[in-house]
């Protein structure tokens, strides 16, 4: 039922934000190995790059970024964003994405996960967006579609994302986290499922894979709070990235998957001293999904970057007088398209 | 390979929930030896057992459980001329044990349907866990990604707005199968052998503005929020449609939930589900519903309900003129149903005018 896919249609991208990145190499390398790797050094992260031997892989730090796109553009790719970058100059159709503090999880019989299969299985299996099937994914082994599920909509459409979850930190905001500061999530959901069209849903980016030939310049490093930091928990990147990737699937007729695979996370941060930055985050949210929920982007938009420009000028028109800091965005999300257009699709190579 | 639960008394809880304000409905046409199984989970409630099929056999409800039994001379009693929009031989007849019951929720349940066990063997209450997900909020409006947020050990999610943390108010939770899954006739014979093995560890509420297959297998709701839109249509004997019943009110609820901004859960509880029909039978019950559901699902994804359809009943009636109006053109059985969904409707709130509080009805 799925198309077959080679391991060198995919490449793997780690932002580092973190210098040593032996253990988690390590730890994943059962998993990894087999894959070519893009790893994007944070420009702002001062110390070098520790990692260990027998990968296939390309390394891109702040120099590499700032010939590329220039010293004032390589601003964007500070921090979490610096895996964007990786996705702009790389080649190959899809592209399996993880944060740095992660580490494979084990399935509820104790097996390692391996999450880069799972996250290649999503995307090359049909997604089924128009109506809810309630065994969940009919593409997965032993599950069909149910009874009463219309014989139409049965193939399904091309699913362009697949959102992972996270046991142990699970992505909560610093609020949730401080006053459940011993919550961990254990629980392990067997199920995978197609995010239905016109649902939003908060798309993190610490465990993600899509496919970078349909949606790859609708992800984007646009969104950065004033007090954005190095944890999560002070960040929106990657919601506001994942509310464009969703309404710009619902546009293009593509499915997004959320579910399965889980990775570990490493415990990291406290909640409490991150509250003081989150609140911007939070209030954020509340004037941008009302915005999202009535966006419609017309039908001569069909392509991705089509797409992304339309959402900019729509960013513009109905939040720009809201805060400044989305008229900033707006801008931000055409240059990426011209960014994505003329890096994102020539040939490129890192420097020694 | 899925197993039913035999240790089910030890299962049973300290206390039972909403003992006083849930009926359990069951439909039968064979026997309730079932029961036998489900006993202490189900003992504390009243039950309301609607036989189908010929009215002049006996159906013997085991020892000690408090229930009231309609047959169809019951059914033909109690409702008149109305008794037209009550489906005979086909499970849809349950749908009377909804309009005659008294309390706030429903769970409804199929004879073939036994406790089922969770990953560790322990024997499911389904019944707990349906009433532990209507008495919590849903979530239509914005998906969780960690599901419901409400349940032990989860909540909401980085990004998740805070002004939709709230929820509303749940009125459908709609679980399901182990063992034999809910499948429709072509596939069933083309999966003769496929069993639902997989235990999802999970509720969810099913987002605004999408629909879904409901099945009424393993359902439970509250009756005060949605009742009068649980109609479960005309099926059966005199009919040229069966096993689109659950659809049916499924696709109706859904837009009406929407539309009065409540709440449907789908996923835990899990039972299971031990008898597959005859796929043979099920494809000339269902073979005009396949068809028939390409013009369906585009008329309940475009139904829109004014605004002044603020109870549940209003929305049903206008829903039944859109039914009339829009789907008549496809067979003159929507015609029909149309018409029966107002019958229920009227038949709904003569049994059940506002403002009185009666004690469980007697049969006989």
């Amino acid at each position: 039922m799925s198309i077959p896919i080679k391991d060198d249609e995919i490449d793997i991208v780690i932002g580092a934000l973190h210098s040593d990145l032996t253990t988690f190499m390590n730890a994943w390398r059962p998993i990894f190995s087999r894959f070519h790797l893009i790893i994007v050094k944070d420009p702002d992260l001062k110390e070098e790059l520790r990692i260990p031997e027998g990968f296939n892989l390309d390394v891109y730090k702040k120099p590499d970024i700032d010939h590329l796109v220039g010293t004032s553009t390589s601003i964007i790719f500070s921090g979490y964003s610096c895996r964007y970058f990786g996705y702009l100059v790389s080649r190959k159709k899809h592209i399996v994405s993880v944060d740095d503090d992660c580490l494979p999880a084990k399935d509820n019989k104790g097996f390692l996960v391996d999450a880069v299969a799972q996250h290649i299985t999503n995307l090359t299996t049909p997604a089924t967006p128009f109506f809810f099937n309630t065994l969940y994914d009919p593409f997965t082994e032993g599950a069909d579609f149910v009874r009463g599920y219309p014989f139409s909509l049965r193939s399904g459409v091309t699913c362009a994302l697949s959102c992972g979850l996270w046991h142990n930190l699970a992505d909560y905001d610093a609020p949730t986290q401080a006053l459940k500061p011993e919550e961990r999530n254990s629980r392990y959901v067997d199920a995978v499922l197609t995010v239905p069209a016109r649902t939003l849903m908060p798309i993190s980016g610490i465990n993600v894979a899509f496919n970078r030939d349909a949606v790859g310049p609708a992800l984007l490093p646009c969104l950065r709070l004033a007090g954005e930091g190095k944890f999560r928990w002070e960040t929106m990147e990657d919601i506001w990235s994942g509310m464009c990737v969703k309404v710009i699937c619902d546009h293009l007729g593509l499915g997004v998957k959320t579910g399965l695979p889980y990775v570990w996370r490493n415990d990291r941060g406290d909640a409490i001293a991150s509250l003081r930055k989150e609140w911007e985050g939070v209030k954020m949210m509340e004037d941008v999904v009302p915005f999202f929920q009535s966006l419609r982007l017309p039908p001569e938009a069909t392509t991705a970057e089509d797409c992304v420009v339309e959402v900019a000028n729509a960013v513009k028109e109905k939040l720009g007088a809201k805060d400044p800091m989305f008229a900033r965005t707006a801008k931000a999300l055409l240059d990426w398209v011209k960014l994505w257009k003329s890096v994102g699709v020539s040939s490129y190579s890192p420097g020694a | 390979m899925a197993e039913p639960a035999t240790a089910t008394e030890a299962a049973a809880p300290a206390v039972a929930l909403l003992k006083d304000e849930l009926d359990i409905v069951i439909p039968t046409i064979r026997n309730l030896d079932f029961l036998e199984m489900w006993r202490p989970f189900f003992q504390p409630y009243h039950l309301i057992i609607v036989q189908d099929g010929d009215p002049t056999k006996t159906i013997k409800v085991p020892e000690g459980f408090d229930y009231e039994l309609y047959n169809r001379n019951d059914i033909n009693r109690i409702l008149g001329p109305k008794a037209s929009c009550i489906s005979f031989k086909d499970s849809a007849c349950r749908c009377f044990g909804y309009m005659v019951s008294k309390k706030k929720y429903i769970y409804t349940i199929d004879d073939d349907c036994f406790v089922a066990k969770d990953p560790s063997g322990k024997a499911i209450n389904a019944l707990e866990q349906h009433i532990k997900n209507l008495l919590s909020p849903s979530t239509p409006f914005f998906f969780n990604t960690l599901y419901d947020p409400f349940r032990e050990g989860a909540d909401f999610v980085r990004g998740y707005p805070f002004s939709l943390r709230e929820g509303v108010s749940t009125a459908v939770s709609h679980g399901l199968w182990l063992n034999i899954p809910d499948y429709d006739a072509p596939t069933q014979l083309v999966k003769p052998l496929e069993r639902n093995t997989r235990y999802v560890d999970a509720v969810m509420t099913i987002p605004k503005g999408t629909l879904f297959p409901m099945c009424g297998m393993n359902l439970a709701f509250d009756r005060q929020l949605i009742g009068p839109a649980m109609y479960f249509g005309l099926m059966g004997d005199g009919q040229p449609i069966g096993r689109y019943d659950d659809m049916w009110a499924g696709w109706c609820i859904k837009v009406i939930c929407d539309h009065l901004g409540l709440g449907v859960k789908t996923g835990l509880p899990y039972i299971y589900h031990s008898k597959a029909s005859n796929p043979f039978v099920n494809l000339r019950k269902e073979y005009k519903g396949i068809y028939w559901q390409e013009e369906i699902i585009p008329f309940f994804q475009q139904a829109v309900l004014p605004k002044d359809c603020t109870s549940v009943q209003k929305c049903y009636i206008e829903l039944a003129k859109q039914v009339k109006e829009k789907l008549s053109k496809v067979d003159p059985y929507f015609d029909k149903l149309a018409d029966a969904m107002v019958t229920w409707i009227e038949a709904w709130d003569e049994l059940n005018p506002t403002g009185a509080a009666v004690p469980n009805g007697k049969a006989k």
